[in-house]
Parts: structure tokens; C-alpha cells; sequence
């Protein structure tokens, strides 16, 4: 039997646009996933706490206040605090290409950027899972 | 964190990565969680475990958030299992009970997990009865079980839950919603929430109605054993006087007739159980109004849901409960095992075979039955 995935999507930062994050959460759904929705404005500690909770396999995180370049390295900083080096974790919002190169080098595995197409998501996320069945 | 020894002992201290792994295996259906729970069994029994179970929208994961935060004030460690439905299609779900409770993300001494239903009917996933049992061995003293919003009969939690806490809210419908069999006969402890909503005298009213008349009609309900023995209690101590020689735990006793009692300061509009006219006072369940988003009511919800604890505890209902659920648990279980080894392929032909000449009236159902069952009673098909 295929392993369930388990997403946890969360929106760090003080910006109250979560239309994406839901697209996004909706999308995982029908693609079988299991999303654990956690609203807005998380900070890192709640988003890295909650993750580990509901052992996801997953976080995706969408930031469009511009805070991406804290509060994205931050979350990756506390997963190694708490030694989790087994879950993916993904990007999205409005960031530019610019940063994009800094927060890669920062851990962050992938960044959709407004306009990505669900599907290539859906696919990123089953071919680059670090866990396995 | 493979070795099942060092993964229990980690669940024990409360690491929520052990936790939260083994939590994965359960749902899963991992047989490796087997030797873990075996392990942790000694240490489970210890938490009190709460029910919240209500329609959809009713307002149980804000309910849930709040209970957690008064808890935690009374010094307590919670957890929260929080239940929501798989889509029958995909498989997939938003798991969205959390965003209520991420206050207390941070809080080393709660531990929330979202389950999904994956399948399962009844309010509940079918993880959900192991998952409380590592909660419960993880040392938390309150396992809080939120049900998916249930319709009209998913009523699992009774099996799994010491008290239950039926939510409900004005506008669902009419007062013949409240005497229908099932979800409404479920719990011990009874809360309108969004009470500061138009109509919600009207259902307080309409659910006390309710229980006084089950209790009037002499119907079993999940109340009424414990309310028996409470009463005979309080006969044999003398209702009054002497009770403090006779009952061990006094103002646990006494604090639950009070919630029952009505008193001069509900005002004639207590939330605190009822009267009929008439009928003097009638042992019902406490029904109460809360308004979860501003905390109103809690306080009084969670002193109700600890009475209804200390009420089980006193009189033996406690154990009494968690025996039969038990029993009713392996016998589940065996069930499982049953279809399991029907499964089995020589079986499956055989029953194939079966359910074959009951279709052509060669057997009839019966007696194809017995045949399955003798058929089983062979260690091999």
C-alpha cells in the first residue's frame, strides 16, 4: 500500500493572503494527500512544532510580505536544531528570482512562485520526498 | 528509532518525534507498532479521556482550543486528537481542526495530532483508539478525542472516551432533531455552544426536555447507570449528614449533585441540568451554555467534565466503562482477524464458491454460514 503523504501548509509571516496556500492545500487534496492546514500568521517555532507533531512529510510554507528571506532559513535553522533532516520543505508567494539562489542554498528544496502550475508541485513533491515507503 | 524498545521508552518521556512516528505507524497499520504498543500498554489507563463530538460547524476545535488553555492553567498536560474526514474518492483531506489550536504549538505540554478518517464510518479514524494509548502512556493527563462533525449516528467515541461532550448550536433544526436516536443520546455532559446566537434558550431548553423525558420514560441511556449509583450512593451515605464518613472523595460527590441541583442563583435560567414541573428535581446531565470563541462557559464546562470523572471514579462506573469498551474493542478486533483469515486465498475461493450456490438457491444463506464458520474453526482451508 502507498505511504499516505502528509502535508502541513502554513503561512508564516504577518500577511493575511492565504488564497494560494488554500489553491495549494486543495490541489494535494485531490492528488490524494493529506494537508494539515494550519492558518495564518505562524511563526517558525509553531510551524517546525506543529510539523513534527503531525509527522509530516511535507511543509509547505507561502509567504507574500517579503519576510521570506527571515523567516524560510529560520524554519530550516530550527528543523536542524531539533535534528528532523527527513522532510521536504517547499516555498511560495511572491519572491523574487533574485532571492531565490539564497534560500535553495538554505535548505529550501524548491520555490513556486505566483503562476506555478499545481500539478508540477504535485509531481516535485512525490519525486523528491525524503522519506520512503 | 527503529528498535521498538528505544521507541517506546522515547514515547514514554513524551519526545514528540517518538510520539509523532509512532503515531504514523498506527495509521498506517504498521505491523512493527505492535511490539511498541505492547511495550507502553502498562503505562496506559492514566488519562482521563474527553469526547467532543457535535455536528459539523458547531464550533469543536475552538471548544477544544479553549478546553487545552484551561487545562493547562489547572497545571494540566493535554493532548488533542483531532479527527476530519478522508475524501472517498481520492483518499486525500484537509486536516484543518489545528488552525484553531496553534496557540499552543509551542507549548511543551500539549501535544495535538490531526488524524484522517481514511475510510473509516463512525466519527472516528480507525488509529484513533492506539493513537489515544500512546497519548495516554506519553504522560498526558487529559486525551481530548474531537470527532468529525457527525451527522446522526456516528457515535464511536462512546467507546473510546470516559466522558463525552455532545456540542450543540441554535438553528439546526427543528425540536424533533433533539429526540431522534442517536448522536444526542451520546453524551455525559451536554453544551450549546455560540450561545450568544438568536434560539439558543430554545435548544438548552429543547435538550433538557429531552433528558428529563428519557429519564421519566425509564430509558437506558449512556447517563443513566452512573446516575443510579450516585443516587444509591447518596442513599446509603444519607444523602446529607455523614456523607463525608461514607464517601471517600466528598466534595467531588457533592460538587457533581450540585451541578444537577438547580439552584436560586441559576435564576430560573440555569444551564445547570433542570426541573419538570411537577416532577421536582430530575437527574439529568448538565447541559451548558458556552461561547467558545470569547471563552465564555469553559471554566464551568471543564468543572462539569472533571465532576462527571470524579463522579465515574467514586461510584466504579470508570471502571465498569473502560471494561466494556474494552470488550467491545476485542471483540472488534477478533472480528477483524476473522475477515483477515478470510481473506486468504483458498478461503476466498471457498467463499466464492458459497455465495455462489446461495445465488443459484442450492444453499441458503444459512447454512452457507455455518459452513464458513466450520470452515474457519480448521487451521487451514
Amino acid at each position: 500500500m502507498d505511504r499516505t503523504i502528509r502535508v502541513l501548509v502554513a503561512k508564516p509571516g504577518l500577511d493575511g493572503h492565504d488564497r494560494g496556500a488554500k489553491v495549494i492545500a486543495r490541489a494535494l487534496r485531490d492528488a490524494g494527500m493529506e494537508v494539515i492546514y494550519t492558518g495564518l500568521r505562524q511563526t517558525p517555532e509553531q510551524i517546525v512544532s506543529a510539523a513534527i507533531q503531525e509527522d509530516a512529510d511535507v511543509i509547505a510554507m507561502s509567504i507574500l510580505s517579503g519576510a521570506h528571506n527571515h523567516l524560510f532559513p529560520r524554519v530550516m535553522e530550527l528543523l536542524r536544531e531539533k535534528k528532523v533532516d527527513d522532510v521536504l520543505v517547499l516555498g511560495g508567494g511572491v519572491i523574487p528570482d533574485d532571492d531565490i539562489p539564497g534560500l535553495k542554498a538554505a535548505g529550501i528544496a524548491e520555490i513556486f512562485t505566483p503562476g506555478s502550475p499545481t500539478p508540477a508541485i504535485i509531481e516535485f513533491i512525490k519525486n523528491n520526498l525524503k522519506r520512503k515507503a | 528509532m527503529d528498535d521498538p524498545a528505544e521507541l517506546a521508552r522515547r514515547a514514554r518521556g513524551g519526545d514528540a518525534r517518538a510520539i509523532a512516528r509512532l503515531i504514523s505507524m498506527i495509521e498506517r497499520e504498521d505491523p512493527a507498532r505492535l511490539a511498541v504498543l505492547k511495550l507502553l500498554h502498562a503505562w496506559t489507563g492514566r488519562a482521563h479521556v474527553v469526547g467532543i463530538t457535535g455536528p459539523p460547524g458547531a464550533g469543536k476545535s475552538t471548544l477544544a482550543d479553549k478546553i487545552v488553555s484551561e487545562l493547562r492553567g489547572r497545571g494540566r498536560r493535554v493532548a488533542v486528537v483531532a479527527v476530519d474526514p478522508s475524501s472517498p474518492f481520492t483518499g486525500g483531506a484537509i486536516l484543518g481542526d489545528r488552525i484553531r489550536m496553534m496557540r499552543h504549538a509551542t507549548d511543551e505540554g500539549v501535544f495535538i495530532r490531526s488524524l484522517a478518517t481514511r475510510g473509516h464510518l463512525g466519527g472516528l479514524s480507525r488509529a484513533t483508539a492506539e493513537t489515544v494509548r500512546v497519548l495516554d502512556a506519553a504522560g498526558y493527563d487529559d486525551v481530548i478525542i474531537e470527532t468529525v462533525g457527525v451527522g446522526q449516528s456516528e457515535v464511536d467515541v462512546v467507546r473510546l472516551a470516559d466522558t463525552v461532550v455532545l456540542v450543540s448550536v441554535p438553528g439546526l433544526g427543528d425540536d424533533i432533531q433533539a429526540i431522534k436516536a442517536g448522536v444526542m443520546e451520546i453524551g455525559d455532559v451536554f453544551c450549546v455552544n455560540k450561545a450568544d446566537r438568536d434560539g439558543s434558550e430554545r435548544v438548552l431548553r429543547e435538550i433538557k426536555s429531552m433528558l428529563e423525558n428519557a429519564v421519566l420514560n425509564g430509558a437506558a441511556t449512556r447517563f443513566t447507570p452512573l446516575y443510579d449509583a450516585m443516587a444509591c450512593m447518596g442513599a446509603a451515605s444519607g444523602e446529607n449528614a455523614g456523607a463525608e464518613d461514607a464517601v471517600p472523595d466528598d466534595e467531588a460527590h457533592r460538587s457533581f449533585f450540585r451541578q444537577r441541583a438547580p439552584s436560586a442563583a441559576d435564576g430560573g435560567s440555569g444551564h445547570h441540568g433542570g426541573t419538570l414541573p411537577g416532577y421536582g428535581s430530575l437527574a439529568i446531565p448538565p447541559v451548558l451554555a458556552t461561547v467558545a470563541e470569547t471563552g465564555e462557559g469553559v471554566k464551568a464546562l471543564v468543572d462539569a467534565v472533571k465532576a462527571h470523572e470524579a463522579a465515574l471514579a467514586l461510584t466504579g462506573m470508570l471502571a465498569t466503562r473502560r471494561r466494556d469498551n474494552l470488550a467491545w474493542e476485542l471483540g472488534k478486533a477478533l472480528a477483524g482477524r476473522i475477515l483477515a483469515r478470510l481473506e486468504d486465498d483458498g478461503r476466498r475461493t471457498a467463499v466464492a464458491g458459497l455465495a455462489g450456490s446461495v445465488m443459484d438457491r442450492q444453499t441458503d444463506f444459512y447454512d452457507a454460514l455455518d459452513a464458513l464458520e466450520r470452515m474457519l474453526g480448521s487451521r487451514q482451508p
